[in-house]
């Protein structure tokens, strides 16, 4: 057997002494479903969730290729692959969601020192600690340089005052990557710095903000006179735009994949929905405009799922297209909903009560939910001006 | 399937570029409209061609090709059409020389692929036969008298049908226009008595005909493939086409882009670079991303012929309605980017537009592909 066999044995063999059987496939569908963000202010409603993630998260498996000096897995990209492949063969779920896997992870090790690396990865490969996005502030969205949130030098440590909005989970997280100005004189991209901030700082403090979908996962985050340690400002002084760009693209990358996901993955397939609610004939959707506006959008979004292949076969490339991605992957994940509201009827419109189906009315918060999507981490205007400016290399 | 060339593939789409470069830039074409040139393509250039193997692309290597396959010619397609360069190859190098190597039999093979693959013939398929494409509505009759067929019909819009030696014709043999059954597929020569061919004049400037059969008498091993087997072979046949057109009308799209990006950097206004506002940028980096959705569509279709995907069908059509959707968004938007100059004559980017909308009815429009995607994916 070649090595690569010897590994897939002993994956197989793994999953199959640690997987639970309540996170895998064909599991009792009454048992109760997390959705496994990790940190220290976790709740399980199934005990197993929590020890799916242990064992995984002790493995280094929750980011397989960062290697074992920081508590990853250590392993290449083909026995990556092979572990994807076994665990999709049982059909296991995915032991944690996490924004430090996803975004401040791969700055970390691009821009962290080996005490930063040592300190913080282990912690969130093991999912001890919840991480959340301090970019935005009130006064700057779509223009993040102009962010105000200010990080004084107090000699022994910054002292942090202002706010940050649309932070994700800020109130379940349990610290805050933040974007800070630290040289009030300089230009405005030459004055920020990149910050870790634990939340439990006295000072900090959250507030939830609904959206017109009802509920959100977003906060305001306020800093008031928080101090922060030093040995947490990553990459130089006032060198934390490059790293604010870098951290993006990630997280584009990220959201349009997730869209993507969505799109596949979804129980709520646009096709059927529009046969069940507009009706059928001869196995074609009855009304020819609502047909047409679907065959229309599924013909893009295939097309959009191919480039998202080529883009990986092509290897590399992605941070190129990473705005593409993620300007294609929102506007299709809206589109898709307005379809699907607009198939459904009224019941597309319902809000609450007994009188619609739950399915329906989580449909319409859903559909208002993607509302924020061409918002969040870039707009599709700024993903256009990248585009046009670092793609297409228009002057400015 | 990956989606990403091999170095083969590469290495033809490089020759076919500098080719396009240096032997038919713009002007090439230009001139073979401003001369009426009966033909609109250069037979010497078409020698060259030739001599550079492109004309047996697809076809074995027993019979002197070198069946580089689909994404070969594809390729070579997409980059010829970035200088808008007219040529046999689409009839010829796919449809004819696809057609007779996959359905022939030992015979017609021995017979027509050499002379294919030496230049000595080019070949059309002539399937319409009214103002939109649709090969179940083929009303054409091949009849049986004495042993033989006789065709008595009239076909339109056959894409080099005013040149070509040899005609694939589609025919109803049995059953009722609109019937997918009933339909048989005849290879006859172009110079056969009761044949007339009427060059059309279209906003392209291509090579176009109606060809009018007249009690046209043609034996039995004429026919390719099975009679009343042609519904299925003829799709075949078309889808190949419709993956060939659509990589052909990308490298139409990328150069009208490629020219306007050009002329958004050069351009001055208001005493700045038209490149700098914003309203243009943002269209211009929608056609980027459309343009890369195309590639990817066409990648994965001219790999899905040469893999014998199983989604074939669905893919061809998706190649031809986004290729089709994105060259009728570019020529549109190289136009109003260009501004005055772009509607003069004298300036080239007006050939894109024209040339889109006529390849845009090559073997189905956006719309009847949208369609058929549709009822493929069971909507």
């Amino acid at each position: 057997m070649s090595e690569l066999d010897n590994f897939r044995q002993e994956v197989k063999d793994w999953l199959k002494e640690n997987c639970p059987s309540s996170m895998q496939n064909g599991a009792d569908p009454k048992t109760p479903v997390d959705e496994v963000w990790g940190g220290r202010k976790a709740v399980y409603k199934n005990p197993d969730s929590k020890i799916w993630l242990e064992r995984m998260g002790s493995k280094g498996w929750t980011m397989p290729t960062v290697s074992k000096e920081y508590g990853g897995g250590g392993l290449s990209k083909d026995e990556v692959k092979i572990l994807n492949e076994e665990m999709f063969m049982i059909g296991a779920k995915a032991p944690l969601l996490s924004f430090g896997i996803w975004m401040l992870a791969p700055v970390l090790l691009e821009y962290g020192t080996e005490e930063q690396k040592k300190e913080h990865l282990p912690k969130i490969i093991k999912g001890e600690i919840r991480w959340c996005q301090g970019y935005s502030e009130p006064g700057s969205g779509s223009d993040l340089a102009s962010l105000a949130t200010k990080a004084e030098d107090m000699g022994d440590h910054f002292l942090v005052n202002g706010q940050k909005v649309w932070t994700s989970y800020a109130d379940k997280a349990d610290w805050i990557f933040a974007l800070v100005r630290t040289g009030p004189k300089e230009p405005k991209h030459d004055g920020i710095s990149f910050l870790l901030i634990d939340m439990e700082t006295p000072g900090v403090s959250t507030k939830p903000i609904t959206l017109i979908s009802g509920k959100s996962p977003f906060c305001e985050t306020f800093f008031d006179n928080v101090k922060a340690s030093k040995d947490n400002l990553i990459g130089e002084l006032n060198a934390g735009w490059a790293i604010a760009k870098a951290l993006l693209q990630h997280e584009r990358a990220f959201i349009s994949n997730f869209g993507l996901a969505a799109a596949m993955g979804s129980g709520k397939d646009l096709v059927s929905i529009a046969k069940k609610h507009v009706g059928e004939e001869n196995g074609k959707i009855s009304n020819s405009f609502y047909r047409s506006e679907i065959a229309t959008h599924k013909i893009k979004e295939h097309a959009f799922g191919l480039t998202l292949k080529r883009a990986g076969d092509e290897g590399g490339k992605a941070s190129a297209t990473a705005s593409m991605f993620k300007l294609y992957g929102t506007e299709h994940n809206k589109k898709r909903h307005e379809l699907m509201v607009s198939a459904m009827g009224v019941d597309g419109v319902a809000w609450d009560g007994d009188e619609f189906d739950k399915e329906d009315k989580d449909l319409t918060r859903a559909w208002l939910r993607t509302k924020g999507n061409s918002l969040e981490g870039g707009t599709s205007e700024v993903q256009l001006n990248v585009i046009s400016k670092r793609v297409l290399g228009l002057p400015s | 399937m990956k989606l990403v060339l091999s170095e083969e593939q590469q290495f033809l789409k490089d020759t076919a570029k500098n080719f396009a470069a240096e032997r038919t830039p713009v002007n090439h074409f230009r001139s073979l409209r401003d001369n009426a040139d009966p033909v609109l393509w250069d037979k010497d250039i078409w020698q060259e061609m030739v001599a550079l193997g492109w004309s047996g692309i697809l076809i074995p290597e027993d019979f002197g090709g070198s069946n580089f396959g689909i994404a070969g010619i594809s390729v070579i397609l997409q980059e010829c059409a970035k200088t808008l360069t007219p040529s046999p190859l689409f009839a010829t190098a796919v449809l004819g020389a696809y057609a007779i190597t996959q359905f022939g039999t030992k015979k017609q093979k021995e017979k027509y692929l050499p002379q294919i693959v030496n230049g000595k013939i080019t070949t059309a398929v002539a399937v319409d036969e009214s103002s939109h494409h649709n090969p179940i509505n083929s009303e054409m009759k091949a009849s049986i008298k004495d042993d033989k067929y006789v065709l008595e019909g009239k076909k339109t819009f056959v894409v080099d049908g005013a040149s070509a030696d040899l005609l694939i014709v589609l025919v109803r043999t049995s059953g009722n226009p609109g019937d997918e059954t009933g339909l048989s597929l005849f290879i006859v020569d172009s110079n056969e008595e009761g044949i007339s061919k009427i060059k059309l004049d279209m906003a392209d400037s291509r090579n176009y005909a109606n060809i009018i059969f007249s009690n046209v008498s043609v034996s039995k091993d004429q026919l390719l493939g099975d009679a009343e087997s042609g519904g299925e072979t003829i799709e075949r046949i078309l889808d190949i086409g419709r993956i060939a057109m659509s990589a052909e009308m990308l490298g139409n799209a990328e150069a009208a882009f490629e020219t306007t990006l050009e002329y958004l950097k050069q351009r001055k206004q208001f005493g700045v670079l038209i490149g700098t506002f914003q309203a243009l940028q943002h269209r211009a980096a929608e056609m980027f991303c459309e343009l890369e959705l195309t590639k990817s569509s066409v990648m994965a279709a001219m790999h899905g012929a040469d893999e014998n995907s199983n989604e074939l069908q669905r893919l061809a059509s998706l190649a031809k309605t986004i290729a089709g959707e994105t060259l009728h968004l570019v020529s549109n938007e190289a136009i109003q980017m260009h501004g005055g100059i772009g509607v003069t004559d004298e300036y080239d980017v007006g050939f894109f537009l024209k040339r889109s909308r006529v390849a845009e009815q090559i073997f189905g429009s956006s719309k009847f592909h949208t369609e058929r995607y549709a009822n493929l994916s069971g909507f």
